[in-house]
């Protein structure tokens, strides 16, 4: 166990490095554009990961998550259209708007269960969809233009793509942190068994909804977040980001991943985004091969894809260490 | 152990990444058009027509050997965005070429300019690039977006039409449509519609026209809207006394599967079919033997914009690195024949050019042909041409 | 304005009963088998594309109607056989996984199989023009479709409420541990659903053809619209299926029409256009959000 542990953590540790030197290493071999892969990939490890936290550690089938994740990238796009020119601040105000309305949305969806859950977070999530499709003030269907990147302070240019990646690299690191905290707290137990159990876990006194809303409302100010740093890199923000289809997305990753595992967010965004990549540079019908990828997993698995997580832990772990990553 | 041999693979690949590309003495341009969707047809058109234009000049450019590559924007400005991206930076194109739609040109274009790579729009002309925004690495070699519009406004103006429809996609160049149809046609319109873009459904639509009382109706519904439109407008029972007008590009295609419906209808546009200049008979001639159809307006402009590059990239001696050189060299346009006859840029590098009016009409052998009519704007610029601040 | 209004009414009543053809199928399954089928719109498309091929070929609609819906049944059949059938017994998310990424893998599949251009189909020749309806000429291909749906609905209540069947159905949909404890064969009752909303869903495909593009992704939008109105109407009942296609409509008519009307009587005709088919779409999901949270198990549900 001991050894597992260390032989994770020296991997994270290796994955840290190779990620701080990519920018220099990629720019050595002229290959450029990839930075811009990369820095995708991580602003959707942070979203997947937010995703991962309701879905995977909660247990709540949230298919409206894609909207906390294009409220944040508006409020960015929104904000510089009326002057902001601080990422500080754009960074508070989407945490801010991805908090609140995931709230806002888990207050009314957790008084659900089941298949109503899933479809009262869809309806809600293509709520907000419609809503920035009808205004035409800010782009509607054909998207918000950023003419600008909202600046950093510190003496340094967040233009310049080194800088930015830098951030980005930056806000992924503390957002993990955070999540692992989170996870390893006592909220973090609690929320499990939750999932677990909601029943048993009423019974002695816990106010399971207060856990749930309290997930959802983290998991928002992540997406928020998220959302407002993809806004940042593309400065493009369209509603199509709030999509179901997008929510989808975002599960994908988060099952590919691993649900209920630190990694499982960052995961799989990485194997999402690195297979599109390159898939779509050799087909053009590259999206029968992720279908295809997504139902093997989906069927491989025994116990559906929880079970599998929990069929590795059993292996490994004493069974005491109910949340805690292998 | 599932997780450390995901992170060692995923650290292989991000490494593995850093790999070079090979760069070759040639001439990179990238075709970005709409493939995929019910919007597509227009791009297919352009992108058969671009390769064979290629095809036709022995894989060259002014003797630079050319690659096309390209990539489907299926529609939308945010895929566009990264289908171009990937283009501008790893691709490293010297020239964009292919976009149908404004909307997606208008999020890529900045893109593009900024990293000094030429736009050679083979369809979108927004006004904003036209006037205030207009920049010399951008050129279009079909129109601005409201020429046919302009044209068909003065046509229904001269026709005397007093009860007018209006229907436009709630979209840039949808709205460029409307405000060039009025720029011409002064009268006050009696119904303004503006559907969503890519609606299928004109039920609702149909239904205020009727009820409008209308003696005519301009629409602009392009790609799949159109078909559906006028195969839902022609089930529905409207006067067959109401006349249609519409955009030459949309009644090229619309000729190939619902000829029937349009039969009579006439449209506007800067080139035909039948138009009798050397350029263009070799042009409609090699395009029905490859594809076994006439071509489009659309297929018309990508094949003028294979013939301009090749024109120009001659003419600076397939120097392309020396941007401004080939810049000016594109702009002379020197030694490029048009399919649509004489041709010259205006000082935006907008087209200066005759629009004129057709009419559908059926031949003996049972196929329907797109008739020259006659002009209706003559040596025609844009409105927009004075925002622009260049020279 | 009467005959417009009227012409509106009857635009949102065509509406509605397509609805109801595809939600029909979708609250069936969802309810007798607890399943989530994302992959129902794709079987809309698939039953599309099916007969445009059908009828290009036979060069008849009704021709290619009759070969599209066993084709697509067949379709269904397999994946039901192959994918889903091992899928019930787990949890929603796998469903929804699993479909999702049927979805995926369909879009892709026509488009490889049929190209990427739509694929024509035309009204049948007989239906192509207006019937008089009083003061407002409608096209008689929209009227068929209304009778259409409302023979299939007259149809499935019979099946429902006074067949051997249909009684193993409200069965399994009211309770399915004990439907099972009465010796209900549900391993064939599950495949005989699931293809019968297959081959309803696919009806709503054909019929929608002529007037809509056939091609990838179209039963997308459908898709979530079917879902509203099983979870506005209560999943598992035709009733509710009914009302609850009623409902999304005539809201979704009205968004489209009165509400740019109402707009654009203060605001310029581009605006109230775009902003009207926004609020429109926007109303709908408020709707079923209001129903929710005064009868979270829908309008009139299956199991009481």
């Amino acid at each position: 166990m001991q050894t597992k542990k260390s032989l994770s953590a020296v991997l994270w540790l290796l994955l840290f490095v190779v990620l701080a030197s990519f920018p220099w290493l990629a720019t050595r071999a002229g290959e450029d554009f990839y930075i811009g892969v990369v820095i995708r990939i991580m602003i959707f490890a942070i979203a997947a990961s937010s995703l991962n936290l309701i879905l995977g550690y909660g247990g709540m089938v949230s298919f409206g998550h894609a909207a906390f994740f294009g409220l944040g990238a508006y409020t960015a796009g929104i904000a510089v259209v009326h002057g902001a020119d601080n990422a500080w601040l754009v960074w508070l105000l989407a945490a801010a708007i991805g908090g609140t309305s995931a709230l806002a949305v888990g207050y009314v969806a957790t008084r659900t269960r089941g298949a109503y859950f899933i479809m009262i977070t869809l309806a809600m999530g293509q709520l907000f969809y419609f809503l920035f499709v009808g205004l035409r003030q800010y782009g509607g269907d054909d998207g918000l233009r950023m003419s600008v990147r909202p600046a950093l302070g510190l003496g340094l240019d967040i233009r310049s793509e080194t800088v930015f990646y830098a951030v980005v690299l930056g806000w992924t690191v503390l957002m993990h942190l955070l999540l692992a905290r989170l996870v390893r707290s006592r909220f973090g137990l609690a929320l499990q068994a939750v999932r677990e159990n909601e029943q048993r876990m009423g019974a002695i006194g816990y106010s399971t909804r207060q856990y749930r809303l309290i997930a959802f409302a983290v998991a928002g100010v992540m997406a928020g977040v998220a959302g407002a740093l993809l806004a940042m890199h593309n400065q493009f923000v369209s509603p199509k980001l709030l999509h179901w289809s997008q929510s989808g997305t975002l599960m994908i990753m988060v099952v590919l991943g691993g649900m209920g595992r630190l990694h499982g967010g960052f995961l799989g965004a990485a194997t999402l985004l690195l297979l599109e990549e390159v898939l779509s540079g050799y087909f053009s019908y590259w999206h029968i091969y992720v279908g295809a990828i997504l139902l093997l997993v989906v069927m491989v698995s025994p116990d559906g894809l929880v079970g599998l997580g929990r069929l590795f832990r059993r292996k490994a772990a004493a069974p005491a260490d109910a949340g805690r990553a292998p | 152990m599932k997780t450390n041999k995901l992170l060692l693979s995923l650290t292989g690949t991000l490494a593995a990444l850093s790999m070079n590309a090979m760069a070759a003495d040639s001439i990179k341009v990238g075709f970005l058009t709409t493939l995929s969707g019910p919007a597509s047809a227009p791009g297919i058109d352009q992108s058969d027509a671009f390769k064979l234009a290629l095809k036709m000049l022995g894989g060259k450019l002014g003797g630079l050997p050319a690659e096309m590559i390209s990539v489907d924007d299926q529609f939308s400005p945010d895929a566009a965005k990264q289908g171009a991206d990937r283009l501008l930076r790893r691709d490293k194109i010297d020239v964009l070429t292919g976009v149908i739609y404004s909307n997606v040109l208008l999020a890529v274009t900045p893109a593009a300019i900024a990293n000094k790579t030429i736009v050679l729009s083979s369809n979108a002309g927004p006004a904003s690039i036209a006037g205030q925004d207009c920049s010399p690495y951008f050129f279009s070699v079909s129109w601005q977006n409201d020429a046919p519009h302009e044209a068909g406004g003065k046509y229904m103006l001269d026709k005397g039409y007093k009860r007018v429809a209006l229907i436009a996609p709630n979209y840039p160049a949808g709205k460029d449509a409307a405000t060039g149809f009025k720029r011409f046609y002064k009268n006050e319109l009696a119904l303004e519609i503006y559907p969503k873009l890519g609606q299928l459904d004109f039920a609702a639509e149909i239904a205020q026209v009727r009820a409008a009382n209308v003696d005519a109706i301009y629409y602009f519904l392009p790609g799949g809207m159109g078909v559906n439109f006028t195969k839902q407008y022609s089930a529905s029972g409207m006067d067959p006394k109401i006349v249609r007008v519409f955009q030459g590009y949309d009644a090229d295609q619309q000729m190939l599967t619902i000829g029937d419906l349009i039969n009579g209808v006439v449209n506007t546009g800067q080139w035909s079919s039948d138009m009798d200049n050397a350029a263009n008979k070799l042009f409609v001639s090699e395009f029905t033997k490859a594809y076994g159809r006439v071509p489009s307006t659309y297929a018309s402009q990508a094949w003028d914009a294979a013939y301009l590059l090749d024109a120009a990239v001659r003419n600076v001696g397939g120097k392309i690195e020396d941007r401004d050189a080939f810049i000016a060299a594109i702009k002379e346009a020197k030694g490029f024949n048009s399919v649509r006859g004489e041709f010259r840029f205006g000082r935006n590098h907008f087209p200066i050019q005759t629009q004129y009016a057709r009419v559908v009409t059926k031949m003996p052998d049972g196929k329907y042909l797109n008739k020259l009519v006659g002009p209706v704007l003559k040596d025609h610029s844009d409105a927009y041409i004075g925002q622009c601040a260049m020279k | 304005m009467g005959v417009l209004l009227l012409e509106q009414t009857l635009n949102g009543l065509q509406f509605s009963v397509t609805l109801f053809l595809i939600a029909a199928g979708l609250t069936l399954v969802f309810g007798v088998m607890n399943f989530v089928n994302l992959a129902h719109g794709s079987l809309f498309m698939v039953g599309a594309y099916f007969a445009a091929w059908f009828a290009g070929m036979l060069d008849s609609f009704w021709l290619g109607l009759l070969c599209a819906l066993p084709a697509t049944a067949l379709v269904g059949l397999v994946i039901e056989v192959l994918v889903l059938r091992h899928l019930y017994a787990k949890d929603h998310m796998v469903h929804v996984l699993a479909t999702f990424a049927l979805i995926l893998i369909f879009n892709d599949l026509v488009r490889i199989v049929w190209g990427p251009l739509p694929l024509p189909l035309d009204l049948p020749s007989g239906l192509a023009s207006a019937i008089q309806l009083g003061p407002v000429p409608y096209s008689s291909f929209r009227l068929v479709i209304m009778l259409s749906g409302v023979l299939v609905g007259l149809l499935l209540w019979f099946l429902v409420t006074r067949t051997r069947i249909g009684m193993w159905v409200r069965a399994g949909a009211n309770n399915r541990e004990m439907a099972i404890a009465m010796g209900v064969n549900v391993k064939w009752l599950y495949t005989a659903v699931f293809t019968f909303g297959t081959v309803l869903s696919a009806l709503a495909g054909v019929m929608l053809g002529p007037l809509v593009a056939v091609e990838a992704g179209m039963g997308d939008g459908v898709l979530i619209l079917a879902f509203v109105v099983v979870v506005i109407g209560g999943i598992g009942s035709i009733l509710g299926a009914a009302a609850g296609a009623l409902i999304v409509g005539v809201v979704d008519t009205l968004g489209r029409t009165a509400l740019p009307a109402l707009l654009s009587a203060t605001l310029p005709p581009a605006i109230a256009s775009s902003l009207g088919s926004a609020l429109g779409s926007m109303m709908i999901y408020l709707v079923m959000v209001l129903v929710l949270f005064w009868r979270p198990s829908g309008l009139f549900p299956a199991n009481s």
